[in-house]
């Protein structure tokens, strides 16, 4: 009981992570129907910047406090993403408007490529740290209740916690500000929105704006536990299932399909794996958001899709 | 002037619906096709085979697979490579374990298993649809890059996990040299590219494509939406699956489940959308764009790097390589978002009326 509970909670920990990227995906495609491949370099390049600054901030400025070095280099990662994000609508969505889904996907993922290449270019491409100070040591909870109690790792708790906090900052920028009610209209109705005044290039960068910052915080968490390298694109690859599950135009959809998926994958990892040869969490988790698909074409929570002829 | 249908008139209803309608066009194809078989082996040298041609005509098969489903059929496909994979090695299974099997055999019967395989994963089609559809695919990607990792039956318990073929016949010819191993692909991708181009010019190809347009109205008019998608699926993973055992058999020698993973997908699916969504044409210009693109770049920017006086390290060769490779996808699109065969009928189209455009 305490082993299941253990990974029960590992599952929703990492289910937490999971959603944080699937954020992005969801927030670009709700304003502006584009599913963005390059979610996963984005993370990848927020991340390299900041653990970069973070380390040159030093040898700069003589000011030898890790706060103040991460606080300026999560700054400057966020300047960057802002104007990445304009780059983006600028270069590209605005000329790609009207477009096919298939096709603005392939433009994403020219995206992607080149923000790989840039982001390593300019920042290096060896594993670099992040480190905001996150406790490594795992704690003991829940001795009375179990023989042996519960292995919580402190650093899944915190990384958690921080996912927690952006989300709850999210759906208060959607709820009460202006922007923010810009932000769903347009999601709600591009035309109806363009009619009452609603500039959608503006949106445009803004959302991806957001994206961005989602895509930092996600690289903060991910490269402190992993280490800031090119694998942290495949985190991208691993949200996908979540986005579909929940569905794609559902910000509460990313957070219960990250708990579903996170969950279900270390379980299945940890009871199913051993009986097929191990390695199965990355299909089990689409296999598992396929299944869910199969009764609910438009994810959890997503919008049901009505055909017209 | 000299490229007009002027005065070829169509007395039969088979002749209004040749392949290529304007008599020029068919010599144009049948001197392309005598260059191809006879010019080239002469001409060209080892590296040119080993790193261009054959590639190019193996992804082209690939990408033709590829477009039925996606431009034809309209359902996006991100499992491409998946399915490239289980051809190869069920080719490979079927060529090591059954004695005897002639080459052709082998590469056939690997598309069937991928054929079977392309069905089971294109069942989701059926309800999922769009991007939900091209992200359910990736299941196949992702399950398959497993099985061929883990199960060690499909490599023939092979320890390293990486498979090899040898001495590859057909009927007494056999396929070392690269010439040779450009004459096969060459043929076998032109009686597939015919056989593709038919199917989609058939009623089944009629279907597919109505499906695309509008899978709802299709239904109403009475194409049954199941059969038409998943016989797409059939299909187009048998063209792929083909593709894919010829991709190992041929080209690659011996492989790893690591040749077929998601970026062969994705490279896959820039192929079809480059190329031109819904051409069979299109598959072979996308196929030449992705395949010479990489090796352009990689020849080209160290010299445009010591022309400004800047030399660049490997590493720096690599990423600078898919900048440029990401920049020139998204540039291409926002140019031409219907693939260059548009442009290549656009220029057709011109030429008919030049030089008096008006």
């Amino acid at each position: 009981m305490g082993f299941f509970l253990e990974t029960l909670l590992g599952g929703l920990m990492a289910g937490m992570l999971y959603s944080l990227v699937a954020l992005g995906f969801v927030l670009i495609f709700k304003a502006s129907g584009v599913f963005n491949f390059a979610q996963g370099a984005m993370v990848l390049f927020a991340a390299l910047a900041m653990a970069r600054f973070a380390e040159w901030f030093p040898g700069w400025t003589g000011i030898d406090n890790k706060i103040i070095a991460n606080l300026f280099a999560f700054c400057v990662a966020a300047v960057i993403m802002f104007i990445v994000a304009w780059v983006i609508e600028r270069l590209v969505l605005r000329h790609l408007v009207n477009q096919e889904g298939a096709t603005l996907l392939m433009a994403t993922l020219g995206i992607a490529y080149f923000l790989d290449g840039l982001g390593q270019t300019l920042f290096g491409s060896a594993i670099y740290k992040i480190d905001i100070g996150m406790p490594k040591e795992p704690i003991m909870a829940f001795q009375d209740t179990f023989q042996g109690g519960i292995l919580i790792s402190q650093e899944d708790l915190v990384a958690a916690g921080i996912a927690a906090t952006l989300v709850a900052m999210l759906s208060l920028f959607f709820q009460k500000t202006t922007t923010g009610r810009a932000l769903r209209a347009v999601a709600d109705d591009h035309q109806a929105a363009q009619s009452i005044g609603i500039p959608l290039n503006r949106i445009w960068v803004i959302v991806w704006c957001v994206a961005g910052i989602v895509a930092l915080v996600a690289g903060m968490i991910w490269g402190s536990k992993l280490g800031v390298q090119f694998s942290l694109t495949t985190v991208a690859l691993r949200a996908l299932p979540v986005v579909i599950l929940g569905g794609l135009t559902s910000v509460p959809g990313a957070i219960i399909g990250g708990l579903i998926i996170g969950v279900g994958e270390k379980l299945s990892e940890v009871y199913l794996g051993p009986m097929v040869g191990g390695g199965i969490e990355i299909w089990f988790a689409y296999v598992l958001a396929l299944v869910f698909l199969l009764f609910r074409p438009q994810g959890l929570f997503g919008e049901k899709i009505i055909d017209r002829v | 002037m000299f490229y007009r249908e002027n005065g070829q008139f169509k007395t039969s209803y088979r002749a209004d619906n040749q392949i290529f309608g304007i008599t020029q066009d068919r010599y144009g194809v049948a001197l392309l096709l005598l260059f191809a078989f006879l010019a080239v082996p002469m001409f060209a040298s080892d590296y040119m085979f080993k790193a261009i041609l054959v590639p190019f005509l193996i992804l082209s098969l690939a990408a033709i697979g590829v477009n039925i489903l996606v431009g034809y059929c309209g359902q996006i496909s991100l499992g491409s490579g998946a399915f490239m994979a289980v051809g190869a090695y069920a080719a490979y299974n079927f060529f090591v374990r059954v004695d005897g099997i002639p080459l052709i055999a082998a590469l056939l019967l690997g598309g069937v298993c991928a054929a079977v395989v392309g069905v089971f994963f294109g069942i989701p089609s059926l309800r999922v649809r769009g991007l939900y559809l091209a992200v359910a695919t990736l299941a196949a990607q992702f399950v398959c890059d497993w099985a061929f990792l883990r199960i060690k039956w499909f490599t023939n318990n092979s320890t390293s996990g990486s498979v090899s073929v040898a001495d590859m016949n057909v009927m007494g010819w056999s396929i070392n040299s690269p010439v040779d191993k450009y004459l096969f692909c060459l043929g076998m991708v032109c009686v597939f590219a015919l056989l593709a181009k038919n199917l989609v010019r058939s009623a089944i190809g009629r279907e597919w494509m109505a499906i695309r347009d509008m899978d709802v109205a299709a239904a109403v008019i009475g194409i049954r939406p199941m059969y038409a998608k998943l016989s797409a699926f059939a299909v187009s993973s048998f063209i792929v699956g083909v593709a894919g055992a010829m991709w190992g058999f041929v080209y690659l020698g011996s492989w790893e489940p690591a040749a077929f993973n998601i970026d062969r997908s994705f490279q896959l699916l820039f192929m079809v959308i480059i190329g031109g969504m819904g051409s069979i044409m299109g598959s072979f210009f996308g196929a030449a764009f992705i395949v010479i693109l990489p090796i352009f770049l990689n020849q080209f920017l160290p010299l445009l790097g010591s022309l400004v006086g800047v030399t660049i390290s490997t590493a720096g060769i690599a990423h600078t390589e898919i900048m440029v490779f990401g920049a020139l996808i998204v540039w291409f699109l926002i140019v031409e978002p219907h693939g260059l065969a548009r442009l290549w009928s656009l220029g057709k189209q011109k030429l008919r009326i030049w030089p008096f455009p008006h």
